[in-house]
């Protein structure tokens, strides 16, 4: 993997908008985006609707998975392109998707919804009809997964990444600040943990920043890219933009997204949790 | 566009338990002046950014469609920038609980 089979700028897509083996997905956060105004021919995943289990916590299972893409007539074959608001966040973490199912050719526009808007590209409301596929997936590829028991083993051996803003590794914040800060869970961060906010690996305008100054970024930080490497966030949507950029752009292996996260770290008895800076 | 009567700033405050929270909002308006009463034309597609008081990215959202964003924080400084196509926008605030801080931007 690599910027160059990971990353499509938005010339690209201007110029494979009717390419037919190409499937734009958009996701995002906010999921009224998509109906304000889309890229053409664009469909839409539903983060929590169509990419979460919704009785247990877990992602859903191969069967759903396959039933969702062979809905929306995504073949095996297909390219998927896909991009979002909140500088990707989703979008990243529905690439991870694709790849823990091992799909083969999965993409992310280089600066996402925002970009294309800031440049001021058409958007459209219509919704495509797409003709139904069958699309096999394969079975998950927990190689980029990280659960809890893996990750307090971890404590003083792996990289461990943090990628929450500082007030939420510090403790002084227990969510994002565009969200409504939650009571009763704990606050603070994995001690070991490095603080390395996913924004430092965006410019202002949602695209990458190079992958010198990406590689600079982790070293200064104190990660040894001879480890492996944990990173985590709050519900694994913000780690998967820096899982992306380990794993996809700076090409490490042995990279992976914890995407229970401290939702579910900073819920369990007893185990270690540090605050501060 | 002048809208004379319309409350200025940010979406409605009701449901927003004010005694907990650090609001921090307001509304993105193109093509007016910064003369006491809201005018100008909500901006729909703005990102609106929050930086801490060192200057490192806290949380980013985009305008709703009546121009207006909102962000949860702490008490402090912050720093409020506006993105939109073809204008930049910074506005540094010092948030407090209990009392929102309601901005109108004119870009």
């Amino acid at each position: 993997m690599s910027r160059a089979t990971s990353l499509v700028s938005t010339e690209w897509v201007q110029e494979n908008l009717s390419n037919k083996n190409v499937v734009f997905v958009e996701v995002d956060e906010d999921t009224t985006l998509y109906e304000k105004g889309h890229i053409d021919g664009a469909i839409t995943f539903h983060w929590r609707e169509d990419l979460q289990d919704g009785l247990i916590r877990d992602l859903i299972s191969k069967e759903k998975f396959e039933a969702l893409l062979s809905k929306n007539g995504i073949s095996n074959d297909s390219t998927v392109v896909l991009y979002g608001g909140n500088n990707n966040w989703f979008a990243t973490y529905a690439f991870w998707y694709f790849k823990i199912y091992g799909h083969q050719d999965v993409r992310l526009i280089d600066g996402g919804r925002k970009l294309w808007e800031l440049k001021g590209l058409p958007l459209v409301t219509e919704v495509p009809s797409r003709t139904a596929s069958r699309y096999v997936a394969k079975e998950r590829d927990n190689s980029i997964r990280a659960f809890r028991d893996q990750v307090i083993a971890s404590i003083g051996i792996k990289n461990i990444v943090d990628v929450r803003s500082p007030a939420e590794f510090s403790g002084e914040l227990a969510a994002p600040a565009h969200l409504p800060q939650e009571g009763g869970q704990i606050k603070g961060h994995i001690p070991g943990a490095k603080n390395i906010p996913w924004s430092k690996a965006a410019n202002e305008d949602g695209t990458f920043r190079s992958n010198e100054e990406l590689a600079e970024l982790y070293k200064a930080a104190g990660v040894d890219f001879a480890k492996e490497t944990i990173a985590y966030c709050r519900i694994g949507e913000r780690s998967a933009f820096s899982w992306f950029v380990l794993h996809e752009l700076l090409d490490l292996q042995n990279v992976t997204n914890y995407d229970g996260s401290w939702t579910e770290y900073g819920s369990l008895v007893g185990v270690p949790v540090a605050v501060g800076a | 566009m002048r809208t004379c009567g319309a409350t200025p700033g940010g979406p409605d405050l009701a449901g927003v338990d004010l005694a907990n929270q650090t609001v921090i909002q307001g509304a993105v308006l193109r093509g007016g002046v910064s003369d006491g009463v809201p005018n100008g034309a909500p901006v729909g597609n703005a990102y609106v950014r929050l930086l801490d008081s060192n200057g490192e990215f806290t949380a980013e959202v985009p305008t709703n469609s009546e121009g207006q964003f909102r962000f949860f924080a702490a008490p402090g400084s912050w720093t409020v920038v506006v993105l939109a196509h073809g204008a930049r926008e910074e506005v540094k605030v010092q948030a407090q609980k209990g009392t929102p801080i309601d901005l109108v931007i004119h870009i």
